[in-house]
């Protein structure tokens, strides 16, 4: 989708204006942006061979396709903001920060996984990184953004609440529920909505009445556009946008990504519902390429770097499988551990 | 086929060991046989049958450790032996054919020699009867748990009430204190029980009850006779002297025994008085007052006393009181005296005015053996003697009987030689 | 609550309120925490402008504001979960939901996320949030108003669950439940915001997990909680009248249960009555009897019995909603059958 065509943001990685225009917009960031979107990539490919081998074990959705709007948005985060996630959050946990390490035990259910490994692929949490997760209800964590954005503003604290969610949440009460309290409150809250156009196998056209969620959310009084989610640039500049505004104190918006996710819903899934040639159609114009032809196409990446990238995250991953084995399963003894709080907070 | 439980040998014992099976499969046994040795927490108790049977299964291994009223062997009774007419292979090893399993039908021999083997008496047969209507009785009552569990630890049959004050006649807690009330009220037997039974009713406790309800019911009077001991003493020397110390006689055991002779002679002593009337009892069964080292006494019945020789009370006495200083007396032996022996003569004392342990009807006491001047045909001699006494129940018996028993055991030990 | 602090401030408080209401209890309760922290701030349907759908905070919007005194809209998965959210982001919410009905609209931010969050994450975080709500039948509100369903939520492990039956109660279990770091609900029966009681010392409330000893008896445990503590105080007075002596216990804390308190009560009784105004069905009360038959058995002299509500949905008048909850003289009917007397049978 053209981006003009949304008609709020004129920024592609064709417009060759673009990182003129934003400083920070260099060399070195788009490496940065390909490295971040190589890792998610690549970790979740591992992942998805850890799954077929048994190391991971529940369900297990990869991210793979949609890597540019995680990576796009946390560019314009502080360690200040607040990040919320569906149960598709490997790559928002990457992207915010989380060790590597600790979130492939967490896919193993290891102790030292970021969540104690209770939580698993679903459930990754950083309270340091004020990443609240990793929800596995549909649009179950809306009303926690809402909740964390407006503790945020009682407390005079400048943060911003990012909630990521799939078009699917769209149909929950709660989605209604969160943009209209959000914005009658003017809570500092940006929320993005990953649109890949399936909810589980269930298409955008065959649920919703109409289909543009930025609308809905316009119907609520947010500011909301659209974007191209398989542009990382685009997605960073706009959710910057966005940001700036929300740090303004111009309440909540809402960005729709459109995304495509190139694997099943989970790893089990027959993918009935769509086609082959639908799918490599998104495949062609998938956030990575895209961003790796228009570098090397600029002569900004040189394959050695590209190698350079490649070798690190292979490194990366090792490790991090290497670390996930060796970890320890949290003993049984400490199963209910936690369940309430036992020193005062 | 009676279910013999692992048996509750006092309040405190919540599970016993197999320590040693003296039974196997197939093996006869007589009520009142030994069966097994049992390891409780206070060591090694034997445990015995109270049916006639054949030992159908032997459910808990020796080592096993089972709760009190968890099943350990399964007994065929005597009339089930009877009534089945299965082969049983201690008797006569069968050949069978080789590829016919069909058991040999019993022959009227084998039936015979069943029969002539457990000599059956009526009260025993009543007594199955009894029990095995008690029982059913027993699965169609309700109890509370609270009150299953008091009972057991008071080492109560509650099989006993027909039906409780409960909700459909369910027997609830009330109703088995009122029981065990009834019961401490009953019999110095049933102290020895409590005291092994239950830690709640401490013995003196116990005892104070059973004297209390002795003392408050039964009309006592007290004879004493003057008996004099040289005769059986001298004869008692002769007799000892051929013997090795551990098969002599003392002059007690000859006392018990010409007691327990007499008392046959004399039924109105010698049973119980429930419910308004006295069952004279057909056998002696002589309970003996035991004192006991930490305190408080329990009586020990020595079984059909009326037929056992002075020698063999003389080790049936011995064994029981270190039996009973062990805490090693059988239920069996706690509970069924028909008449209680005090001795106090040991302690110095002249002699006893006892009280009776219902529902007993008689006891006999025993003072010490003494020397002192006696008059026999008008001249002043030297005599040993002890004082015999006996409190007996008014209800039951007078002092005209009273003074003739008291003769009569004179009378018996004053013929030493006929009580050996 | 240390005796020095309540020492230093209460006297002079307790004389200028004598005797309160349990809903003015609540309401002081409420107000005083606002003032001792400005992290507490009160969201839910009506809480502000219009006084509280049973006038529980009535009068706070003008002493606090619209800022601390939250009007919501009819969004409750929306508002219960913006409390879960504020709660982890810092703040001590206290969320009214009008009544338990209208709280399965937020069954999801309870159960899928107050309850789940700490543990999940392993132990990342706290949520020290208040949710209160009204529950409970008798005035004939019908059948989408009036239910106890109390034990949805005391099965659910994570949050705790509350259910203050006295004044005492509804004044000092509020600051328990915000001196809690975890998720804790407070159910409010509606028959008990007009009672009316001279206001005790914090010190004579009991901490916040135990169950309350109402009566002491002998004979029998009479066990309930919330709506239904008059009635069974009024049957135990019945019962001692009839020379039964009825031990009360007022559970106070659903989840976690004072097992212990239940258990030396029901050792001692041997017989129990749990009265619960739930539906019986996989009420609170199967689950306190299955604890005590699991744990008192041997000390039962007669099955442990339930009075609960007649499993139809609450109607709307009010003799046939009388009829569906449990009365006095049920109580006193069960507890009678329970109770064996030889020396009164004879």
């Amino acid at each position: 989708m053209k981006i003009a065509k949304a008609g709020r943001v004129a920024m592609s990685i064709e417009d060759s204006k673009y990182h003129t225009d934003k400083p920070h917009m260099d060399k070195s960031h788009l490496h940065y942006l390909l490295k971040q979107m190589l890792r998610i990539r690549h970790f979740e490919e591992k992942c998805a061979q850890l799954y077929t081998e048994q190391k991971i074990r529940g369900f297990l959705h990869l991210y793979i396709g949609e890597e540019a709007v995680a990576v796009g948005v946390m560019q314009t985060l502080s360690p200040q903001d607040a990040v919320l996630a569906t149960y598709r959050e490997h790559g928002h946990a990457l992207a915010r920060g989380l060790d590597m390490n600790k979130v492939m035990a967490e896919m193993f259910g290891k102790v030292s996984g970021s969540s104690r490994g209770r939580g698993g692929s679903m459930h990754i949490f950083d309270s340091e990184r004020r990443f609240y997760g990793g929800n596995a209800i549909v649009a179950g964590a809306l009303p926690l953004a809402v909740g964390l954005a407006l503790a945020d503003k009682m407390q005079g604290k400048k943060s911003v609440t990012v909630c990521f969610f799939g078009e699917g949440a769209v149909a929950e009460g709660e989605f209604h529920e969160s943009l209209n309290l959000a914005k009658l409150w003017q809570l500092p809250v940006l929320f993005v909505c990953e649109n890949n156009g399936y909810a589980m196998g269930t298409a955008l056209a065959i649920s919703e009445s109409e289909q543009h969620v930025y609308l809905k959310a316009q119907s609520y009084g947010l500011q909301a556009q659209t974007v191209d989610g398989m542009n990382v640039v685009d997605v960073e500049a706009a959710a910057k946008q966005y940001c700036d505004a929300i740090r303004r104190g111009a309440g909540p918006h809402l960005l729709e990504c459109k995304t495509y996710r190139f694997r099943g819903h989970s790893m089990f899934d027959t993918q009935l519902y769509r086609s082959a040639e639908e799918v490599k159609q998104w495949q062609d114009k998938g956030p990575i390429v895209k961003l790796q032809t228009w570098l090397q196409a600029n002569k900004l990446l040189s394959s050695q770097q590209l190698q350079q990238i490649e070798s690190e995250i292979e490194e990366e991953i090792e490790g991090a499988v290497e670390f996930a084995e060796q970890a320890e399963f949290e003993a049984e003894s400490d199963l209910c551990w936690a369940l309430y709080t036992e020193k005062e907070v | 086929m009676k279910t013999i439980m692992m048996p509750s040998f006092g309040a405190d014992m919540a599970k016993g060991e197999v320590a040693q099976w003296l039974v196997k499969v197939g093996d006869r046994v007589k009520k009142g046989q030994i069966i097994a040795s049992i390891e409780t927490m206070k060591g090694l108790i034997d445990m015995e049958v109270f049916d006639d049977g054949v030992i159908e299964e032997l459910l808990a291994t020796e080592g096993t450790e089972l709760e009190v009223g968890q099943p350990i062997a399964e007994l065929r009774l005597v009339e089930e032996a009877m009534a089945e007419p299965e082969p049983e292979q201690q008797l006569e090893p069968v050949m069978i054919g080789q590829g016919e399993a069909e058991p040999e039908p019993v022959l009227p021999e084998q039936k015979q020699k069943l029969l002539s083997d457990f000599p059956i008496e009526s009260d025993t047969q009543l007594a199955n009867t009894l029990e095995s209507n008690r029982k059913q009785a027993a699965a169609e009552l309700k109890i509370s748990p609270a009150a299953r569990s008091k009972a057991q630890k008071l080492g109560l049959d509650w099989g006993q009430l027909r039906q409780g004050h409960g909700p459909e006649g369910a027997i609830v807690l009330a109703d088995i204190e009122n029981l065990a009330d009834d019961i401490a009220k009953q019999a110095m037997p049933s102290i020895s029980a409590q005291e092994k039974l239950s830690p709640e009713l401490s013995m003196r406790q116990a005892i104070a009850r059973v004297v209390s309800l002795s003392k408050r019911e039964i009309p006592h009077y007290y004879l004493q006779l003057d008996i004099v001991l040289d005769k059986a003493q001298s004869w008692l020397t002769e007799h000892n002297q051929s013997l090795p110390s551990d098969k002599r006689i003392l002059l007690n055991a000859l006392i018990y025994t010409a007691i327990a002779r007499a008392l046959l002679k004399f039924p109105d002593f010698n049973g119980v008085y429930q419910d308004g009337r006295f069952e004279a009892a057909k056998s002696v069964h002589l309970g003996n007052v035991i004192n006991l080292h930490k305190g408080g006494l329990v009586v020990a019945a020595i079984h059909n006393a009326q037929q056992i020789a002075a020698a063999e009370m003389m080790e049936k006495l011995k064994d029981q009181v270190i039996r009973a200083r062990d805490g090693g007396l059988r239920m069996s032996e706690l509970q069924s005296a028909t008449v209680t022996v005090s001795n106090l003569g040991e302690r110095g004392c002249d002699s006893i005015q006892s009280i009776i342990f219902p529902p007993q009807v008689a006891i006999i006491g025993i003072g010490r053996q003494r020397s002192v001047p006696w008059i026999v045909n008008e001249k002043l001699t030297v005599a040993s003697i002890t004082s015999l006494t006996l409190a007996a129940d008014h209800r039951v018996s007078d002092g005209h009987s009273g003074a003739r028993l008291l003769n009569k055991i004179n009378s018996l030990i004053q013929k030493p030689e006929s009580l050996v | 609550m240390s005796a020095d602090t309540a020492n230093s401030n209460k006297p002079a408080k307790r004389q200028e309120n004598p005797s309160l209401t349990y809903r003015e209890a609540m309401r002081l309760a409420m107000e005083e925490a606002m003032l001792a922290d400005e992290r507490v701030f009160l969201i839910g349907e009506d809480v502000g402008n219009y006084g509280g759908c049973y006038a529980v905070s009535k009068g706070l919007s003008t002493e606090f504001g619209a800022q601390r005194i939250i009007d919501a809209p009819l969004s409750e998965s929306g508002f219960v979960g913006a409390g879960v959210g504020a709660a982890i982001g810092g703040m001590r919410p206290i969320v009214e939901v009008m009544t338990v009905n209208f709280s399965l609209l937020a069954l999801d931010q309870i159960v899928n996320n107050a309850a789940t969050l700490r543990h999940m994450s392993g132990g990342q975080f706290s949520i020290p949030l208040v949710i209160r709500m009204a529950t409970g039948a008798g005035k004939q509100l019908a059948a989408q108003h009036s239910h106890s369903l109390e034990n949805w939520y005391a099965h659910v492990p994570g949050i705790k669950v509350l259910a203050p039956a006295t004044v005492a109660d509804a004044r000092y279990m509020l600051a328990m439940a915000l001196a809690d770091p975890d998720p804790v609900i407070l159910f409010e029966h509606v028959m008990l915001y007009n009672n009316s009681e001279a206001l005790p010392q914090p010190e004579d409330c009991p901490e916040m997990h135990q169950a309350a000893l109402r009566e002491e008896g002998t004979d029998i445990s009479l066990i309930t909680y919330g709506g239904s503590l008059g009635k069974t105080l009024q049957a135990a007075s019945i019962l001692a009248k009839q020379g039964i002596s009825a031990e009360v216990i007022d559970l106070r804390c659903l989840r976690p249960l004072d097992t212990a308190t239940i258990f030396s009560s029901v050792e001692k009784t041997k017989r129990v009555l749990v009265v619960d105004e739930g539906w019986r069905t996989g009420s609170l009360a199967g689950e306190i009897c299955a604890l005590i038959a699991e744990h008192c058995f041997w000390s039962l002299d007669a099955p442990p019995q339930r009075l609960c509500s007649i499993e139809v949905p609450i109607p709307y008048p009010q003799h046939l909603e009388q009829a569906v909850v449990p009365k006095v003289e049920q109580i006193v009917a069960m507890a009678t059958e329970s109770v064996v007397k030889l020396d009164t049978a004879q």
